[in-house]
């Protein structure tokens, strides 16, 4: 095995280029190096983005975005003020990876890259509309973190291309997000279903909402019919059965070790009913919105 | 109730001081298995099977022995010949014959001079497999048309007609069930379902073996029971037990899944084909779950007749359970006088057969047998209760077994406190808190034997006048610090002045495993004899000294004294003055005693759960957990209460997520913790523990062994308080959030 420091993304891009063996890039690790250790995975080719400068900074950009660079481990989400306030859908999504000490390591590029359907930060990220940055041989391109996973283990990525970056959306005015997950236990688990809800509010009423539907199929669903059935509404009781029912309709999931196809489907629209309340009760802030 | 036979007023017995191991545990000082290493000593790695049933057609380890580093390879060629019985078994499942029966069996195995190189070349063994029909399932095991997967297993008792997989049938009973079943006022039959678990300890198994061309050997080893180890695996290689010195390290965990060999003689045979360099071989947490054992699955159809005011009129049980590819390992003999243990009932039958399927070997877990059967018979009690609306403490009371009652197997009870459990249980506030909705309460009873067996302690009075014990049990859930006390205790020395130490095989006579709950009780048993006769003897050592008969002195608060008037006025004198001059005044002394312990008391408990199910979702919490268990005499009762905590876990474990999941393929789908699914602490409550003591009249201190019933409640009682939640009864486990929804919606039609 080859292990690799590169120093920009260029340069990284051109590592992987060349490779013509099995090639694993290293951020927090804590995918990779388990699958090393569990002999799942032999890399040739081992390309550490950690020397890059920058990767572990969170900064925000000039129309009040975020932009995460790809080392950034979960606790550091998690403590991050701004990141807290603007989007936690998504940083509770992320602090839901592993435990304590996997979250000193693990990384949102890592989670979207390993390419499981089941990881909890996807689903929050396409939820929010995030946008990763892609470097290869041919320089840099921007797309929707949604175009990036194409199946379990697998992402869209060519051949010497690397995630660089993630860029969240400035989070605006009453707007509010929501990661929920079922697992049997209360940690150290992986999603049987997961449900990331962010939408936007002019006074009671949904004007924008994206709905994302993680385990319930190869990759994580980005739902039109379930964000279709509560913009325009205050999320009543039946705006919340539509939304249900609609989540229900676009997962696709199987059956399988952790949990059965008729129970997923069953859930996603539990999920997708709490997660859509919850964000709308952030939307309204806490002297407007209702205990939960 | 006041028994002229207890004792009370002790120092030391009943206190909470520090745990002897506690420092080198918190600190990473303390030698596990993995944790010890010797000069130029290579690691192992070992080829498993992918199939759950292959004939092994060739097995060629050329490229791997080609790899520089690699010292030797090892398959059953290598092992020898002609055992039968149990050995063979031992030896079959360490090595594969003409067979691998199991997913994950191994089938070669290989030493180099470093783990990652053992694992390369353990790639490199090419193994050529014939794939054989399998088989997983306890029911599908037996039905007609299954393949039969080991010819000849069967046993003397199994009927004729039976399936070829049937190894084992047992049946007893008394008193007259039909007529029993014709005087119930309700009659109610049906069938329960566990799964299999594995009992999950931390540290995986983990040895290090040496042994010459000579036959003579070493190994240090994680285990429950050295000399087990000693004698199995001296077995499997065909070489004198004595030549094999065993020595145990720290355990991180066993319930009773380390008192077997699983995979330590490949140590052996490895290093007696390197020349004799020492090997090291670790399980990974997947070879554990895949390759050691867990416990067995069982199918169990229950039948109960109950009068109207709850007295249980009559009881039948047909319990299959298969414990793997092996025949004897499956708990039927255990799990069957389980079944009926808490209760005093007239007329009872009792019959089970034991299959062998395509799984690995199984192993004792905690109270073998008895969680399985008390799943079904507890839980049946339970929806009765529910049915006739009965409180289940109060029919329990009612139909309980009770001192001098003839148990449900045949032995008449002496004394024990199931009732006192259960009225604890009663009065206990966790008892009388109002649930609120999509919340419900379980209750279950428990038991267990307790085990005396073979054992051998010695102990030695230091120069200082401190005592050394040596005890061959290892120690896996505080036996070093209970045993501490009584011995201190018995020589009314301070505590700190006492260390016990568990000892390799060559230091003492064979002992069993520490299983069965046995380690404080018998250990414990033999270390008072042992404390005894060294007090005798330094009561002789003062009798010279002051020069009057041995018999004129008496010992108490760690010294001699003269005892009475007649025997003169002498200063007492204490055991470190003794201790000082012991050299000049006969030489060392000690104390020693050996014995297959009699006096075993069992354990009753009694649980309390109340859990809120999630009707959406059908995700079970547990709200409160109450755990109220007999102990006999509690000696360090900090321990006792972590033995009842741990058996709650443990079963709640089994009761909601844990089991076995197979692939149409025969492979296990989970041999990992994330999907196979302990409970994590942010799982459980604290867990409300009451110590009812009520001591053995069969050990010095009254010494029940608490280990093991605390496991045996929690799957009914579980399940009980899910049906309380949720109006749906679960009959088989776990009751994960699919099962239980889909039990919910069923139930709402």
């Amino acid at each position: 095995m080859r292990y690799h420091t590169p120093t920009s993304f260029a340069d990284a891009a051109a590592i992987a280029a060349g490779a013509t063996g099995t090639l694993r890039f290293l951020a927090g690790g804590t995918d990779v190096l388990v699958q090393m250790r569990a002999g799942m995975v032999q890399p040739d080719d081992l390309i550490d983005l950690k020397h890059i400068p920058g990767v572990d900074q969170v900064v925000q950009t000039p129309d009040g975005g975020w932009k995460i660079g790809i080392a950034v481990p979960g606790i550091v989400l998690g403590g991050h003020e701004g990141l807290v306030r603007d989007w936690p859908g998504v940083v509770e999504g992320m602090s839901l990876v592993g435990s304590t000490q996997v979250q000193g390591r693990a990384t949102l590029a890592g989670n979207l890259c390993n390419g499981s359907p089941a990881a909890d930060s996807v689903p929050g990220l396409i939820a929010a509309g995030a946008m990763v940055t892609v470097t290869g041989p041919k320089g840099s391109r921007d797309i929707p973190v949604e175009a990036v996973p194409a199946g379990p283990g697998k992402t869209t990525l060519a051949k010497g291309e690397v995630v660089s970056s993630i860029t969240l959306p400035p989070r605006g005015k009453n707007g509010g997000d929501c990661y929920l997950r079922f697992i049997p236990r209360t940690e150290m688990d992986i999603a049987v279903v997961g449900c990331a809800v962010s939408l936007r509010l002019d006074g009671d009423k949904i004007v924008e909402a994206r709905v994302a539907l993680g385990a319930v199929a190869p990759t994580v669903i980005l739902s039109e019919a379930a964000a279709q059935a509560i913009i325009g509404t205050t999320l009543d009781d039946a705006a919340t059965a539509a939304l249900a029912k609609a989540a229900e309709g676009a997962a696709k999931p199987i059956s399988d070790k952790r949990g059965t196809k008729e129970f997923r489907i069953d859930v996603a629209g539990v999920l997708a009913r709490r997660a859509a309340q919850i964000a709308y009760d952030r939307a309204k802030g806490p002297s407007k919105g209702s205990q939960a | 109730m006041a028994r002229d036979d207890v004792k009370t007023g002790y120092k030391l017995i009943g206190t909470r001081p520090n745990r002897p191991d506690g420092l080198d545990k918190v600190t990473g000082r303390a030698r596990y298995g993995a944790d010890f290493s010797l000069p130029g000593m290579l690691h192992a790695a070992v080829v498993r099977s992918p199939h759950a049933h292959a004939r092994i057609v060739k097995i060629d380890a050329s490229k791997a022995l080609a790899l520089d580093g690699v010292k030797a390879v090892v398959t059953r060629a290598d092992l020898p010949t002609g055992l039968t019985g149990e050995d063979l078994n031992l030896q079959d499942n360490t090595l594969a014959g003409d067979r691998a029966l199991y997913d994950g069996h191994a089938v070669a195995a290989v030493a180099a001079t470093s783990a990652l190189l053992a694992q390369d070349a353990a790639r490199l063994i090419e193994v050529t497999y014939e794939v054989l029909p399998h088989v997983t399932d306890v029911d599908a095991a037996m039905a007609p048309g299954a393949p039969v997967i080991r010819e000849g297993v069967a046993d003397y008792s199994v009927p004729e007609g039976m399936h070829g997989n049937v190894a084992r049938y047992m049946e007893f009973g008394h008193g007259d069930v039909e007529a029993g079943f014709a005087a119930a006022d309700i009659v109610r039959e049906h069938t329960y379902k566990t799964e299999a678990t594995h009992q999950g300890y931390i540290e995986p198994h983990a040895c290090v073996g040496q042994m010459g061309e000579d036959g003579r050997g070493e190994m240090w080893v994680c285990t429950q029971g050295h000399w087990y180890i000693r004698r199995m695996s001296a077995a499997v290689l065909g070489i004198d037990a004595a030549n094999l010195r065993v020595t145990p390290s720290e355990i991180g965990g066993g319930f009773g899944g380390k008192t077997t060999i699983f995979m330590e003689p490949l140590s052996l045979a490895l290093s007696r084909k390197a020349g004799g360099r020492p090997v090291k071989l670790v399980m990974s947490r997947s070879e554990v779950l895949r390759a050691t054992g867990p416990t067995a699955s069982a199918s169990m159809d229950v039948k109960l007749g109950m009068k109207k005011d709850g007295t249980i009129t009559a009881g039948q049980v047909y319990f299959r359970m298969q414990g793997g590819a092996f025949p004897g390992m499956s708990p039927i003999g255990e799990a069957l006088p389980c079944a009926f243990a808490c209760y005093d009932i007239a007329a009872l039958k009792h019959e089970a057969v034991e299959v062998i399927a395509n799984r690995p070997k199984a192993a004792a877990y905690r109270a073998p047998g008895s969680p399985m059967a008390a799943f079904a018979v507890e839980s049946l009690v339970d929806e009765m209760c529910r049915e006739l609306k009965l409180d289940p403490i109060e029919v329990r009371l009612k139909n309980g077994a009770t001192n001098g009652s003839k148990s449900s197997y045949g032995p008449v009870y002496n004394v024990i406190g199931l009732k006192e459990t259960l009225e604890a249980a009663k009065d206990h506030p966790n008892y009388a808190i109002p649930l609120g909705p999509n919340q419900g309460r379980g209750v279950a009873s428990g038991f267990w034997f307790n085990h005396g067996g073979e054992t051998s302690v010695s102990l030695a009075v230091g120069e200082d006048g401190t005592a050394t014990v040596m005890i061959g049990t290892p120690d896996i859930g505080g036996s070093r610090a209970s045993i501490g006390l009584m011995v201190a205790e018995t020589l009314g020395i301070p505590y700190e002045d006492v260390r016990v130490n568990v000892v390799e095989t060559g230091a003492l006579g064979v002992n069993e495993p520490t299983h069965g709950s046995r380690a404080t009780f018998a250990s414990g048993k033999a270390a008072v004899e042992a404390a005894r006769q060294a007090i005798a003897e330094m009561c002789r050592r003062a009798a010279a000294d002051w020069g009057i008969d041995a018999e004129a002195v008496e010992w108490k608060d760690g010294a001699a004294h003269p005892a009475g008037p007649n025997a003169g006025k002498h200063p007492p004198m204490t055991i470190g003055e003794i201790g000082s001059k012991m050299g000049s005044t006969g030489g060392p002394i000690s104390g020693h005693h050996e014995v297959t312990a009699e006096g075993v008391g069992a354990s009753f408990g009694t649980h309390v759960v109340d859990v809120e199910v999630d009707p959406e979702t059908g995700r079970t919490t547990v709200l409160r957990y109450l755990v109220v268990q007999d102990a006999g005499t509690a000696i360090h009762p900090a321990y006792v209460e972590g033995q009842y905590q741990g058996g709650a876990a443990q079963g709640i474990g089994w009761a909601l997520n844990e089991e076995y999941v197979y692939g149409a393929d025969g492979r296990l789908q989970n041999p990992v913790f994330l999907d196979y699914r302990i409970p994590v602490a942010s799982d459980l409550p604290m867990i409300d523990t009451v110590i009812i003591e009520v001591p053995n009249p069969g050990h010095p201190y009254g010494v029940r062994g608490v280990g093991e019933t605390g496991i045996t409640p929690p799957l009914p009682a579980v399940a009980s308080a899910i049906a309380g939640a949720t109006g749906a009864r679960i009959r088989s486990l776990p009751c994960s959030p699919p099962k239980v929804l889909a039990a919910i919606k069923a139930a709402k039609g």
